[in-house]
Order: structure tokens, then C-alpha cells, then sequence
């Protein structure tokens, strides 16, 4: 059994950060499975730490004016704008 | 009975000539094409139109290619079989009764259909060398930075790259030489102002011109550790294969990655993680499906998404949440992050004593549709094989290997980092 139990409450908790609307069957349903699926994640704990040279680099370009979408085409699949701005629900 | 391979059919033509001139091909659906709208198989992007074309995209065109429509695919690349897409399942063309695999599976099953020439998937567990085995055709994941992303909508950024199915595999190679290159609006495809562009992998690469057949004296590393939990018709096709290749002159030795049983639990924390914050961006307000429901954006956001997401879909956010969320990350992200860096090192090892490493693409043979959707977990463990390639961001191909029980088994073989050549001339003598 999982050390890190998830019950329906858990699942309601995730959804509300995720800003995710679950209804209650899905709730009882994902709680199921997340226990299954975390339980097989805790196999991770075997993992030895790793000392791994990160591959990664910067990688820069300069800071030049370019072409790329007017306003009009990235507002073309938003279902609401004023003035040219995106329009969404109040914020409060 | 339609297969329903396609989301969108729409012919867009290419320059008048090119290499792929004459050719079609099929773009996976979760691949920007302008004013050609792209779903990702989700009902939230229904009637999203691109504004720009994918980087692959203007490639394709520039190349002579008539883009013949948009595929199919799981929802956002989150499934294995295209059932979890919003616009129904695709079915496998070898059996109707089968799933084609996926996420790329509208892609793979137009191929085989003969829908198109070629196609574009993507590949972030495992998506296009999964639906190529199911359907038997050629699927090629390239290293990671190779092909620019630029135009892809992202599911977790850092193990997916655009990959090109076909026929055979010159034919897949000769789309690979198209798509490949640096790109400067894709940072990962190592294009670097103070590096010169001619330094990308691509250039001076050759990669349909590598499936020469080939083998004489390459040494191909079969994965043991991958043999023993797959179905015993898959290892007997498989290594009926390997042994074909022996006959051609390859030397075949058994390399074993102690690291690999923790490659599917590494895997989905870290695409759960990544797909919890790029999935972010779906509000209902700048683009994607609009409920019009009134409230504050809290409310309408989290409706819009109880409404435009599936359930597979919503399973990973909310995973990727937990284990981003105070408390647990050190204990799934931190972890899955040491074992990506343990199967790296593996690999770099077993690269030490093998020029290429072999190993079947799926270890089942194509499930029925509706089969197993039911139980999540296990959906997950069918990537055993193809998900470790990912993690240590390798090149690898999936090519037909023969049929077991008359469906199609997929031979995969993973090359070094940027090593496309090498694996491809291994994998065009599998065609021998």
C-alpha cells in the first residue's frame, strides 16, 4: 500500500489548484487510480541520487525587432477582445 | 467502415518541385498548420485555427509535399491506442477490430492505409514507434534538439520531438533529411548565434542514403532486461529478427540496463509534470473552447476545463499537480530527475560496447478496441520499452519485424545521441 494514500478529499484538494472541475463520480474514480498509479510511482524511492553533469547550455539570441503576429491574428480564436486587448471574466 | 484516420481532411500543396515533390503526406493533429484548424484530439481546441505554420510544416511545403489532411491522435499525445481522442478512435488497418496504436496512431494508419505516402507524428513516451509497430510501417523518434518544435502544441516539452513515419524506412529517412535541422525560434535544436548553423547534427547528414542494408560487422546490443515481461509471440518474432540480422553479419551481444525498471515511473511524473503546467494555458479566453458561462475567471476557468478536457487528460494534470505540489516533489519529481540521469548514464554505457541496442517497440501485439482503457495503469506499462529512449532524449526507429498471430510486431533500435545514421543503416536491414 502506498505511503502517500489518496482519498476523495485529495483529489478534490489537486483539482482546485489545477483549476479543474471534476464531478463526484470522477472524484471517487481518480481516487482509485491515483492509488494504484502512486503506488507504482513510490518504486522511485529506489532510485539512487544521481550526480549528473546537467547537458544543458544558454543558448542566446540578440535582441532584435522581427516580424511576427499583428494584434488582429492572435485575437482571431479568442472568443472575446475590446480594443484589441484579450477580454476574460472578472478577475474577483 | 471508415477507419477514421483523419480529424481534418484538406489538401494544402507544396512548392512545385523538392525532394518530397509528388509525395503526400498526413501531419499529425497537434501540428500548427495556418488556417488548417489543429485539435490535438481534444474537444477544448474543436475549432482552433493556427495563425502560423509549424516550422515541419514550412519544411513539408518547401519541400514539395501536398499535406493530404490532419491526423487523429490520442488527446493532447496522452494514450497509447487513439481512443482518448475526442473525435472517436481510429481503428488499426491490418485488423479493424484493433486499435492502431498512438498517440500517433492517424498518422501510422494512414501510412499503412495508403491515405499517404508518409506522415508526421510526434513522440514524447513512445507515440510514433508505437503506432508504426501496431500498424507495420517505420517510425523514427530523433534525438532530442534534431527537429525543431517550433509550431508543436506542447505536452511535456522535454522529451518530445516531431518524427516521420513511412513504408520503409528510406522512405521515413528521406522525410527525416525534410524536417531536420536547426531552427532559430526552437533553442533545443542547439541553434546557437555565437555556434555556426552548420553545426547542427543535420547538416552534412545523409539519412535516406543511409538505408544501405548494411550491417556487416555492426555490433547490435539487445536489451535483455525488456524481454521478460513482453508477450512470448513478440520475443519469438523479435529475436527471429535479430537473428536475421546475425545471418547479415552483425554481431549480436546482450547489454542489460539496470536502471530501466524505473523508466515508466521516471517517465509519467515527468510528462505528468510538464503536460500540469503547459496545460495550464487552456482559460477559455485567448483561444479554445469558450463555455460563455458569467462569473469570475476562477470559476468559468476551472469550468471551461472540466468541459473541454477528457478524462485521461485530466488524470495527468491533476498527477502532475500532486507531484509538483508542496511536500511531494522531492519525492516524485526530484526522484524521476535522478532516475532520468541514471538510465542516461546506462545508456551511455551500454553504447560502450553496442553501435546500436535493439529490443522489441511494444511488448504485446495490438490490443482490441475498447480493451484497455479501463484500467490507466496499465495503458502506462505498455511503454516499458519505448519510454526509456525518451528519458535519455536517443534517436531510435520502430521497423516491421515480422507477424505473430497475423498482426504486425515492431523491431526497435535505439542509436547514440545523433547517431540517425547508424540506426537507420541497421534498420534498413531488417527490410532485407
Amino acid at each position: 500500500m502506498s505511503d502517500t494514500p489518496v482519498d476523495a478529499e485529495e483529489v478534490r484538494h489537486v483539482a482546485e489548484l489545477a483549476r479543474v472541475n471534476l464531478d463526484e463520480d470522477e472524484v471517487e474514480e481518480f481516487a482509485t487510480q491515483f492509488a494504484d498509479i502512486l503506488d507504482y510511482f513510490d518504486a522511485l524511492d529506489e532510485v539512487p541520487e544521481v550526480d549528473a553533469e546537467p547537458d544543458l547550455v544558454n543558448v542566446m539570441r540578440s535582441d532584435e525587432v522581427r516580424d511576427c503576429l499583428d494584434q488582429s491574428e492572435a485575437l482571431e480564436n479568442a472568443s472575446d477582445a475590446e480594443d484589441g486587448f484579450f477580454k476574460g471574466p472578472r478577475v474577483s | 467502415m471508415s477507419l477514421n484516420i483523419f480529424v481534418t481532411e484538406e489538401t494544402v500543396a507544396g512548392d512545385d518541385d523538392g525532394p518530397l515533390a509528388g509525395k503526400t503526406v498526413a501531419v499529425k493533429d497537434n501540428i500548427s498548420t495556418e488556417g488548417v484548424r489543429t485539435t490535438c484530439g481534444s474537444a477544448m481546441l474543436e475549432e482552433y485555427v493556427p495563425p502560423y505554420d509549424a516550422t515541419v510544416v514550412e519544411r513539408l511545403k518547401a519541400s514539395g509535399a501536398t499535406i493530404v489532411g490532419k491526423t487523429n491522435m490520442d488527446e493532447f499525445g496522452m494514450g497509447g491506442t487513439t481512443e482518448t481522442s475526442a473525435f472517436g478512435p481510429t481503428k488499426n488497418p491490418v485488423d479493424e477490430s484493433r486499435v492502431p496504436g498512438g498517440s500517433s496512431g492517424g498518422s501510422a494508419a494512414a501510412v499503412a492505409a495508403g491515405e499517404a505516402d508518409l506522415a508526421l507524428g510526434t513522440d514524447t513516451g513512445g507515440s510514433v514507434r508505437n503506432p508504426a509497430a501496431f500498424c507495420g510501417v517505420v517510425g523514427i523518434k530523433p534525438t532530442y534538439g534534431l527537429v525543431s518544435r517550433y509550431g508543436l502544441v506542447a505536452y511535456a516539452n522535454s522529451l518530445e520531438q516531431v518524427g516521420p513515419i513511412g513504408s520503409t524506412v528510406e522512405d521515413a529517412a528521406a522525410l527525416l533529411d525534410v524536417i531536420s535541422g536547426a531552427d532559430e525560434r526552437d533553442a533545443t535544436t542547439r541553434f546557437d548565434q555565437s555556434a555556426e548553423m552548420d553545426a547542427h547534427p543535420a547538416e552534412g547528414s545523409d539519412y535516406a542514403a543511409a538505408a544501405d542494408g548494411d550491417v556487416d560487422g555492426l555490433t547490435v546490443g539487445v536489451i535483455t532486461d525488456l524481454l521478460e515481461g513482453a508477450d512470448d509471440r513478440v520475443v519469438e518474432t523479435f529475436e527471429a529478427a535479430v537473428s536475421d540480422l546475425r545471418a547479415q553479419g552483425a554481431d549480436v551481444v546482450d547489454v542489460s540496463l539496470e536502471s530501466l525498471e524505473h523508466a515508466v515511473q521516471a517517465y509519467y511524473v515527468i510528462a505528468m509534470s510538464e503536460a500540469s503546467s503547459n496545460l495550464a494555458r487552456y482559460d477559455g479566453v485567448r483561444y479554445g473552447l469558450s463555455t460563455g458561462k458569467e462569473g469570475n475567471w476562477n470559476d468559468v476557468y476551472a469550468d471551461t476545463r472540466e468541459e473541454g478536457f477528457g478524462a485521461e487528460v485530466k488524470r495527468r494534470i491533476l498527477l502532475g499537480t500532486y507531484a509538483l505540489s508542496a511536500g511531494y516533489h522531492d519525492k516524485y519529481y526530484k526522484k524521476a530527475q535522478d532516475a532520468r540521469a541514471w538510465i542516461k548514464q546506462d545508456f551511455d554505457e551500454a553504447f560502450a560496447e553496442a553501435d546500436v541496442l535493439a529490443t522489441p517497440t511494444m511488448p504485446v501485439l495490438p490490443p482490441e478496441l475498447g480493451e484497455s482503457l479501463s484500467d490507466p495503469l496499465q495503458l502506462y506499462l505498455m511503454d516499458a520499452n519505448t519510454v526509456p529512449v525518451n528519458l535519455a532524449n536517443l534517436p531510435a526507429i520502430s521497423v516491421p519485424a515480422g507477424e505473430a498471430d497475423g498482426l504486425p510486431v515492431g523491431l526497435q533500435l535505439i542509436g547514440p545521441k545523433f547517431g540517425e545514421e547508424t540506426m537507420i543503416r541497421a534498420a534498413s536491414a531488417v527490410e532485407n
